[in-house]
């Protein structure tokens, strides 16, 4: 979960508190000066620290912070990622619905999904993946999730999305029977899924 | 028995050997960037390497319970190949990086004009983001290399405390620790140093400032040569307390100048989080 500006306050200490007063100035400050963007911008190279300086339990939620705040465009967003550390790389999943990109940042969540980290697949599969994935996608960022023993807890708005999908109910049914061909256990989460997956029952005269 | 492995290249390294290192109680590794076994052709190559060894290699690690650090560098021999050197321009973004606790491996290969520049522009990165240097000692012509790394260290900005020289040998070492740096030896089954005459080494230099490393890259290489170090030493009369001084204490000391050793990872189960991926995918 993302803490707020407000909780953090109350949690950082006074030199943590301060840098991250400085690191949100210089992130406002490269949002009103769009085109200055060249080389490393300072509030980038703070992304990158935030760990060191706030503590590694507030990273996502400064990272967070700083992006909302500096409202980077969709290269700068792609920067961050594709230059960042695993830690960093999730931080920008778990903002991207935040950042007003439509879904032009796909392909980052598409990037995530092909990984084998579950830091990063369990971040792509939140808000913004549930938002923009096609259903082909979403039903394989289920299956990945799955696969790679991501708690389904992390897939945002799961009921919605699974409510009524025939197919995806076909493709968790067919890896069921895969892994108990195989002698393997069925992973406990893929029953959770497939019971939201029931379509529900059409109204009734008596409830119209 | 715990160790601090501070330097072992591991992507050439198998899921069974991070659990046999594990079982030898490594419990901390520093990975540093060096050449692939064969040239890179473009930045893009470092780079996705660099990814590696800031997310993939550690996340790697950290199923089997062993905290996963790197350095990152432009490292000596291809820093003679235009095609490679712009790297340089992009290193300062990558050294802000949390796991990033140095600056290596830099150095001399070859020893020419293009690897003084590279090894003094890295020494003064170093310097400037606050952080320690691995050097690499060349494999040929290597007491000649040695005086003129020491030469280079000494008009650098970077106090010598901060700098390893590594891949020390018996011609090399007393010089390496005159130069006030820290002295690191790689243990190999054919090369560069064995356990027996690393125990000679320490018999005659002491243990202050030095590190034992495997190395273990693409070549014939055994990750566990830092236990067997530690096994030889207890065999040869040195005590528990210098085990845990050369394997564990002084690398800790050594890149924990960088402010960013986090070492407190979690112990290894079959479930990490609930997400474990010890088969990597399926």
């Amino acid at each position: 979960m993302l803490t707020s500006r407000e909780e953090l306050d109350g949690l950082l200490r006074g030199a943590a508190r301060a840098w991250l007063d400085e690191a949100l100035a210089e992130a406002a400050h490269a949002a009103s000066h769009p085109g200055a963007d060249s080389g490393n911008p300072p509030w980038e190279l703070r992304f990158a620290s935030a760990g060191r300086h706030c503590g590694l339990e507030h990273a996502d939620s400064v990272r967070a912070l700083l992006l909302v705040e500096a409202r980077p465009a969709l290269p700068a967003v792609t920067r961050l990622y594709e230059q960042g550390t695993a830690a960093e790389r999730r931080a920008v999943l778990l903002t991207l619905h935040r950042l007003d990109l439509g879904a032009t940042a796909l392909p980052l969540v598409e990037d995530a999904l092909r990984t084998n980290d579950t830091r990063l697949v369990a971040a792509a599969v939140g808000p913004y993946g549930a938002a923009h994935l096609d259903a082909h996608g979403w039903r394989h960022a289920v299956l990945k999730c799955l696969f790679t023993e991501v708690p389904v807890e992390a897939l945002d708005r799961l009921p919605e999305r699974a409510g009524g999908d025939a197919e995806l109910a076909r493709m968790l049914g067919d890896f069921a029977s895969e892994r108990t061909a195989a002698g393997r256990a069925v992973p406990a989460g893929l029953r959770t899924v497939l019971e939201l997956t029931v379509p529900a029952p059409a109204p009734t005269e008596e409830a119209r | 028995m715990r160790i601090f492995a501070p330097h072992i290249h591991m992507p050439s390294r198998t899921t069974d050997d991070y659990q046999a290192m594990y079982d030898a109680g490594v419990r901390a590794l520093v990975e540093p960037s060096f050449w692939l076994g064969q040239p890179r052709t473009s930045p893009a190559s470092f780079f996705d390497y660099f990814d590696a060894l800031l997310g993939w290699e550690p996340f790697r690690a950290s199923q089997y319970g062993i905290a996963h650090h790197c350095t990152l560098a432009l490292n000596p021999k291809e820093a003679n190949d235009p095609r490679c050197t712009p790297v340089l321009d992009a290193l300062p973004r990558y050294l802000v990086k949390d796991s990033v606790v140095a600056v290596g491996e830099i150095g001399y290969d070859s020893m020419t004009p293009a690897e003084d520049t590279a090894l003094a522009t890295q020494l003064q990165l170093a310097a400037d983001h606050g952080l320690p240097a691995l050097v690499h000692t060349p494999h040929r012509d290597k007491l000649a290399g040695l005086h003129r790394t020491i030469d280079v260290v000494r008009e650098s900005d970077l106090a010598p405390e901060l700098v390893l020289l590594d891949h020390l040998n018996e011609t090399t070492v007393r010089d390496a620790l005159d130069s006030g740096c820290w002295a690191g030896f790689s243990i190999y089954p054919d090369t560069k140093m064995d356990e027996d005459r690393m125990i000679t080494v320490l018999r005659n230099h002491g243990t202050d400032r030095i590190l034992v490393n495997s190395a273990a890259d693409w070549g014939r290489s055994d990750p566990l040569k830092t236990r067997k170090v530690a096994d030889t030493m207890l065999k040869a009369g040195f005590d528990e307390d210098d085990v845990d001084k050369v394997l564990w204490r002084n690398p800790v000391a050594f890149y924990g100048q960088s402010g960013r050793l986090q070492l407190d990872i979690a112990a290894p189960g079959p479930l990490h989080e609930g997400n474990s991926i010890l088969r990597g995918g399926e």
